[in-house]
């Protein structure tokens, strides 16, 4: 589904802040994979997300979805197949704009935004139904803005924007890190039910390793912008976080020192 | 004030709430401060003067438009695509079209429009030539407002809202940003020049720096309009607007009736603005000073 060849992409070229963010990447991820890709800070994990969402253009390589070539399509139009959740709760949804109207925006998705009408009266009991399966009673709030949301709430919604019209990619960026714990869980059990059920191909960052080898069906972990560890099946299965913690030492030449991924 | 003179602000009123409503589209909707209403205000009277002189007054009006929406969208491109910060952006089509306008106006600075068909008087002889000083401009304003409150809700409507909420979401579901900012100023200096071209024909000239300090006028309306009568629907956002730029010009002709030299007006404009944009700061500053006073009187209980 995703073919990812020889990925690079480096800040500031030229200048004494030089900065190699993604080293010579390959990654190829089959249709419905739900891979979680795991590092310490500065690893190249949100680069290399952003690189295949269009944020940043790569320097080199190519990234191939779906037997088309997107390595230089613009942002705008990679986001017609790239669904995505963003770490900022804020980035996801547009605060001053109702719940409806939000989602009516991600269901026009890959349609013409010319003068049809916005939402529709079919569209709304459509999104009815959306919302309440996230069960957290936004059903009833469609007209509410967003900016009254809580950041779960947001996350949850922003979930479901970028999946309702299922998109061939799904890039999750640690998108439960804002969270408080509770709702961090909630909004990854919701990710684990939403990608089962239209069995999204899905790259989730996350600095909880915990997560990264609960959640998913293959873990990535990288370090100074390359891969360092694949693993999938039987392998991650008996993998723990002990042992992870570990081979990050022995493959990275150094002790993982990330307060963020011990503690969490 | 006599009755005749509270006709006269309430017909301007309605004029400049074209205007008004531009702006709000730039501020508020794509939420880009853009200056180029200045000089595309001063692009709509000067277009709008020279057809009347050459005896097309209604043709007037929606070739102001079209030219007020070519220079929204240079500003438009000169940020999207030249990575211009806006509001330097707006600047340098301000300073570029003084010269167009200049050209436009023949290398005059001002056209009298004094025995010059207009809209307003080229019904004389009818039953409405008494009225149509007031009725045209409603008729217009009322259809705009319409339009835009549709238009708002449309599925390209809603994109351009959301553009000035988080630009980021829109590209997210598969928008090009840069589309929607280049129609979104656009659109706003289409209103912008229609009210430029009205105002001209209404007054009967026009004048090269007329535009100046247009954009402070339209932010005052879109403020006074949120403060006064609130922002709770799209509708009555539209409508709070208007009702703003028809309360900024009763304030202005009240200080005008009360003795206020007309030189003094761009002063006080800047004035009510600073006050406006300032709010939220006074308001808090009030809060805490009260709070704090509060606090040192239970001290000294």
């Amino acid at each position: 589904m995703l073919e990812i060849r020889g990925l690079s992409k480096t800040f500031s070229m030229g200048s004494i802040n030089e900065k190699l963010a993604v080293d010579e990447v390959d990654l190829t991820l089959k249709a419905g994979e739900f891979v979680t890709i795991i590092g310490g800070n500065g690893a190249g994990k949100s680069t290399l997300l952003n690189c295949i969402a269009g944020v940043y253009e790569a320097d080199k390589g190519s990234i191939v979805l779906d037997s088309m070539d997107i390595t230089y399509w613009p942002e705008y139009r990679r986001s017609q197949y790239i669904g995505r959740v963003f770490q900022d709760p804020l980035k996801g949804t547009a605060f001053d704009m109702s719940i409806e109207e939000n989602l009516a925006m991600a269901y026009a998705k890959g349609k013409p935004h010319g003068l049809q009408w916005g939402i529709r009266k079919a569209d709304t009991k459509k999104f009815r139904d959306h919302l309440a399966r996230l069960g957290l009673g936004l059903e009833n709030r469609m007209k509410q803005k967003v900016g009254l949301l809580s950041g779960g709430q947001r996350q949850a919604l922003t979930l479901l924007m970028a999946t309702v019209v299922k998109p061939k990619l799904l890039l999750l960026d640690e998108h439960t890190a804002a969270l408080d714990p509770s709702a961090a869980r909630q909004v990854l059990y919701l990710t684990r039910e939403l990608v089962e059920q239209h069995q999204l191909c899905t790259l989730m960052v996350t600095h909880n390793m915990k997560a990264a080898l609960e959640y998913g069906t293959r873990t990535i972990m990288m370090h100074d912008g390359r891969i360092i560890l694949d693993i999938s099946g039987e392998e991650r299965r008996e993998m723990t976080v002990d042992k992870l913690i570990d081979l990050f030492g022995r493959r990275s030449g150094q002790e993982l020192d990330n307060d963020r991924l011990l503690l969490s | 004030m006599s009755l005749l003179a509270l006709q006269g602000t309430v017909e301007l009123g309605i004029i400049y709430a074209l205007m008004a409503l531009g702006v709000f589209i730039s501020f508020r909707t794509l939420n880009m401060p853009d200056l180029t209403v200045d000089s595309s205000f001063t692009l709509g009277a000067a277009v709008s003067a020279m057809l009347c002189t050459m005896g097309h007054p209604f043709l007037a009006i929606p070739a102001a438009m079209v030219a007020g929406c070519f220079a929204g969208n240079v500003t438009a491109l000169l940020y999207t695509k030249l990575k211009i910060q806006p509001l330097l952006a707006g600047i340098l089509v301000m300073l570029g079209l003084y010269s167009v306008n200049l050209r436009v106006m023949a290398g005059r600075a001002n056209i009298p429009l004094i025995n010059q068909p207009t809209v307003f008087n080229s019904l004389q002889g009818t039953s409405v030539e008494a009225q149509i000083t007031w009725l045209l401009p409603l008729i217009m304003l009322l259809g705009v407002i319409i339009l835009l409150f549709l238009f708002l809700q449309t599925r390209f409507g809603l994109v351009l809202r959301a553009t000035g909420d988080n630009d980021q979401m829109v590209r997210a579901v598969g928008v090009n940003t840069d589309t929607t900012i280049l129609f979104g100023l656009g659109l706003a200096n289409t209103l912008v020049a229609l009210s430029g071209a009205m105002i001209a024909q209404y007054q009967s000239f026009a004048d090269v720096s007329m535009g100046v300090g247009m954009v402070i006028i339209g932010l005052a309306s879109v403020i006074i309009g949120e403060v006064i009568f609130g922002t709770n629907s799209l509708l009555r956002r539209l409508i709070a607007v208007v009702l703003g730029a028809m309360l900024y010009r009763l304030v202005i002709a009240i200080a005008l009736h009360l003795g206020m030299p007309p030189t003094d007006l761009k002063l006080v404009s800047a004035f009510i603005v600073t006050l406006a944009l300032a709010s939220p700061v006074i308001k808090e500053g009030l809060l805490s000073r009260r709070k704090r006073s509060r606090q040192s009187v239970h001290k000294e209980v």
